[in-house]
C-alpha cells in the first residue's frame, strides 16, 4: 500500500467513518467549501454534502454546545477546531457541560474535537498551542495525541467510535512530514495504549506527538556517540494513561526522562512523574527529569521559539545526565 | 392535544363538565383546568420544598419560581409530547408539564439516592430525553448552543420535532447565549428561545443587564421573529410560544419569545433581596399573580365553578403529600456511587488506595455538631461560619 501523509491518514479516518456510520458529521470554521485551514477536511463537502459538513460561525461555544446536543441525540459529531488554540473559547462547555454529562444527567456525549496544535511551525502564541494539561485534568474527557500517521487514522477511528467526548489533538508539524502506510482493512487504535517507539535497556524517555521524533533522534545519537541504549515510549493516549506501560519501561531501565513540548508547570510530566513516584520509587536509580517548554508564552521569531521548545540536543543533555546519575 | 404526561391531569380532565363553548387559544375546557393544575401544583410543591428546606432537609440551596408559574406551564403547554426543552431554575412547572413528577423533584433537592441523577446534582437540575426535557447546568445560557444542536439532529433527520430553551434576561448578556441562537438562526433549527425577563438576575436588575429596550430587539440581530407577551397571563404565553413552535415545526427555524414576569423571591431562598426598592414585591404579589389571575378569568370569563378547581387544589395537595412520604423514605446514595459514570469505559472508577475496604469516606465523629465553625489558636471564638447555601 502507498504511504500517506498524518493529515491523509485523518481524512482517510474521516471518510471511512462517515461511510460506516450515517449518524457521523463534521462541523467546524471553513471546514466544508474551504476544506479546513490545513485541508484535513477538505473533499469531505462534496462527498457527503452540506448537512453532514456543516461551515458553522465562528462561535466555538456554540459549535461545541451543538455538538454535544446532537451527540444527546444519538449524533456522532466530529468537531474541527480551526487551531487547537481556540479550544480555550469551549473551556466551560468542555469541562462543564459536557465532561458532566454522563455523570451528572447520564446523558452521552459521543463526539470527537479534534484540531491541529503544537508548535515548531513559527505559528506565535496563539497558532501553537499544547491546551491538553487542561483537559486531562478534567474528569469525563478523553485526551489522545498521535505521533505517526498509523495511529492518527487508527485513534481517530476510536474516538469517533468511542461513548464518551475524545478529544484529538494533532500536530500540525507532522501533518505533512510523517508518512506511514496504513494498515488493511478497519484500522483501529484502542484508546489508552502506549507504543514502544523503540526498545531500549539504559534509560526510558516517555512521550507523545511531535517530540516522539525528537527522543528518537536523541536516542539514535547516544547509541551511536555514548553506547546507550534507550528506550522510547510514545504515550499515545494522556487520558487515560497507560499504566502498565509506564510502569513496565520504569522497572526495565530504571531511568525515567519524561520529554513534553507544552510548557512545565502543572504539564503532564509532573503527573507521569507522581505516578512513577507512587508504583517504582524501589526500582528507581535516579530521579524522573522532565524535558518540557519553559514557562513562557510560545514567541514568534525562530531564535525565541527554537529557545523556548524543547529540542533533540536538550533531550541528549537530560539523557547524558541520567544516565551518569 | 398539548403535552399529556402524567395521569393526573386525565383525571382532572374527566371531572369536570364538557361544554362546547368557544375558548381561547383554541384550548378545551379540560385544557383549560389542566393549565390551572400545574401551576397550582408547582406552587404547592415548592410550598412543601420551602417547610423540607426549613426542617433542614433539602441539602442545597432551593429556588422558587413564585410569581413565574404561568409563564414556565404556558410555554412548556405549547409543545408536543416528542419535543424537547431545557429548563432553567425557574422552570419547575415546564419540567412537570413535560413529565417530571413530584416524587423526582423532592428526591432530587433531598439529595436522595434515587433521584433522577442519584445524588449527583441539585434541584431541578436533571432530564430525560424521553420525556423530552434535557437538564441544565449552572454556567448560564450554555443549554442554547446544546438546544441548537438538540434540533440540528432534528432537522437532519428530517424529523417535525421542536425544541424550546429557556434563559432569563441575564443569560442573554452571555457569549454562549449568542453563539448558540446565531448558530442555531443560520442553521434555521426549529428551536424556540424564551427569554424569561423577571426583572433580576440575582441582584442585578435588567437595566444593569442591557441597553436594549427590550430583549426582543434582539430578534433583529439574528434576522429572526421575536414577540413579546405577558408571562404572567398563562394563555398569551401558551398563544406566543404556539405561535413560535408552529413556526419552528413548519421550517422557519428560529424565534425569539420574550415573556414578561416578576421574581418574587430571591434568587434562591438564602437571599433577603435587599436590593429591591420597598413594596415592588408586595405590589406585583397583590395585583399581578398568575394564579390569582388566571383563577379569576375562570372564574368569571370562562365560567367554571369553584368547586372545579378547589377539587384540582385538594388533588395537589394529596399528590404532594403522597409524594412527600415516599421521597422521604428514599435512601441516601451508596457512597461508592461517586464513583460510578464518568465514563462509559471504564465503568467506575477505582477508589484510592486510602479508602479501599471502606463504605464510606466519613467517620460518625468528623462532623460533630458545629461543624464548620472554627476556633482561632488564641481562643478568640469563631472565626466564621460556612454558609450552607452552595448555589
Amino acid at each position: 500500500m502507498a504511504e500517506v501523509t498524518y493529515l491523509e491518514a485523518i481524512r482517510e479516518a474521516l471518510i471511512e467513518e462517515m461511510d460506516r456510520d450515517g449518524n457521523v458529521f463534521c462541523l467546524g470554521e471553513d471546514i466544508g467549501a474551504y476544506g479546513g485551514a490545513f485541508k484535513a477536511t477538505e473533499g469531505l463537502l462534496d462527498r457527503f454534502g452540506e448537512q453532514r459538513v456543516i461551515d458553522t460561525p465562528i462561535s466555538e461555544i456554540g459549535i461545541v454546545g451543538a455538538a454535544a446536543g446532537a451527540a444527546h441525540m444519538g449524533m456522532r459529531p466530529v468537531v474541527e477546531m480551526q487551531f487547537i488554540d481556540f479550544i480555550a473559547n469551549a473551556y466551560d462547555m468542555l469541562t462543564n457541560y459536557v465532561a458532566t454529562a454522563r455523570y451528572r444527567a447520564m446523558l452521552p456525549c459521543p463526539m470527537v474535537v479534534r484540531g491541529p496544535s503544537g508548535g515548531y511551525v513559527r505559528g506565535g502564541p496563539f497558532h501553537s498551542q499544547n491546551p491538553e494539561a487542561g483537559f486531562i485534568h478534567t474528569p469525563g474527557l478523553k485526551v489522545v495525541y498521535p505521533s505517526t500517521a498509523e495511529d492518527a487514522k487508527g485513534l481517530l477511528k476510536a474516538a469517533i467510535r468511542d461513548d464518551d467526548c475524545v478529544l484529538f489533538f494533532e500536530h500540525k508539524y507532522l501533518y505533512r512530514r510523517i508518512k506511514g502506510t496504513m494498515p488493511a482493512g478497519d484500522h483501529v487504535t484502542p484508546i489508552g495504549k502506549a507504543r514502544l517507539a523503540r526498545e531500549g535497556r539504559d534509560l526510558s524517555i516517555i512521550t507523545y506527538a511531535a517530540t516522539v521524533w525528537k527522543a528518537l533522534e536523541a536516542a539514535e545519537q547516544l547509541e551511536r556517540e555514548d553506547g546507550l541504549s534507550v528506550e522510547v515510549l510514545d504515550l499515545r493516549s494522556l487520558s487515560p494513561l497507560d499504566d502498565d506501560a509506564i510502569t513496565s519501561t520504569t522497572r526495565k531501565t530504571n531511568r525515567v526522562l519524561v520529554v513534553h513540548e507544552d510548557t512545565r508547570t502543572g504539564g503532564i510530566a509532573g503527573e507521569i512523574t507522581s505516578r512513577i513516584n507512587e508504583s517504582c520509587f524501589e526500582w528507581l536509580d535516579a530521579p524522573v527529569l522532565r524535558v518540557t517548554a519553559h514557562d513562557v508564552p510560545l514567541p514568534y521569531a525562530p531564535p525565541l521559539e527554537d529557545f523556548v521548545l524543547p529540542q533533540t540536543s536538550d533531550i541528549v543533555t537530560a539523557a547524558r545526565t541520567l544516565a551518569a546519575y | 392535544m398539548a403535552t399529556r404526561v402524567t395521569g393526573g391531569a386525565k383525571r382532572g380532565a374527566a371531572r369536570t363538565t364538557p361544554r362546547n363553548d368557544v375558548h381561547p387559544a383554541g384550548l378545551t375546557r379540560a385544557q383549560l383546568l389542566e393549565l390551572y393544575y400545574w401551576m397550582r401544583l408547582t406552587r404547592t410543591l415548592e410550598e412543601r420544598l420551602v417547610a423540607l428546606y426549613r426542617q433542614t432537609k433539602v441539602v442545597g440551596g432551593l429556588f422558587r419560581s413564585l410569581g413565574q408559574e404561568a409563564d414556565a406551564v404556558g410555554s412548556a403547554f405549547a409543545l408536543r409530547r416528542e419535543d424537547v426543552l431545557s429548563p432553567l431554575i425557574r422552570n419547575l412547572g415546564s419540567m412537570l408539564v413535560k413529565g417530571a413528577t413530584p416524587v423526582e423533584i423532592l428526591r432530587q433537592y433531598m439529595a436522595k439516592g434515587d433521584s433522577p441523577t442519584r445524588g449527583r446534582e441539585l434541584n431541578i437540575h436533571f432530564g430525560d430525553t424521553e420525556r423530552g426535557f434535557i437538564g441544565q447546568i449552572s454556567p448560564l445560557g450554555d443549554m442554547v448552543p446544546v438546544m441548537a444542536g438538540v434540533t440540528l439532529t432534528f432537522k437532519m433527520r428530517g424529523e417535525a420535532r421542536v425544541g424550546l430553551v429557556y434563559v432569563g434576561d441575564g443569560a442573554t448578556s452571555t457569549g454562549a447565549f449568542h453563539e448558540g441562537i446565531n448558530f442555531a438562526a443560520v442553521q434555521r433549527c426549529p428551536l424556540v428561545v424564551v427569554i424569561e425577563n423577571n426583572g433580576y438576575a440575582y441582584s442585578t436588575p435588567t437595566r444593569k443587564q442591557t441597553l436594549a429596550q427590550q430583549f426582543v430587539d434582539k430578534a433583529i440581530g439574528y434576522g429572526v421573529p421575536g414577540e413579546q407577551a405577558d408571562g404572567n397571563d398563562v394563555i398569551a404565553t401558551y398563544e406566543v410560544t404556539k405561535r413560535a413552535v408552529d413556526r419552528a415545526r413548519a421550517g422557519e427555524g428560529v424565534s425569539i419569545v420574550e415573556l414578561m414576569s416578576y421574581r418574587r423571591k430571591g434568587h434562591a431562598e438564602h437571599d433577603n433581596q435587599s436590593y429591591v426598592p420597598p413594596g415592588e414585591i408586595d405590589k406585583w404579589a397583590r395585583e399581578n399573580d398568575p394564579i390569582d389571575r388566571y383563577v379569576a378569568r375562570l372564574r368569571s370569563e370562562l365560567s367554571f365553578g369553584e368547586a372545579e378547581l378547589t377539587e384540582i387544589d385538594a388533588r395537589v395537595r394529596h399528590e404532594v403529600d403522597e409524594a412527600t412520604e415516599i421521597a422521604e423514605q428514599s435512601p441516601a446514595p451508596e457512597p461508592l456511587d461517586a464513583l460510578v459514570g464518568v465514563y462509559a469505559e471504564p465503568a467506575a472508577e477505582v477508589p484510592l488506595w486510602y479508602r479501599r475496604g471502606k463504605r464510606s469516606a466519613v467517620e460518625t465523629n468528623e462532623r460533630p455538631e458545629g461543624w464548620g465553625t472554627f476556633s482561632s489558636a488564641n481562643g478568640s471564638g469563631k472565626a466564621g461560619q460556612v454558609a450552607r447555601e452552595n448555589d
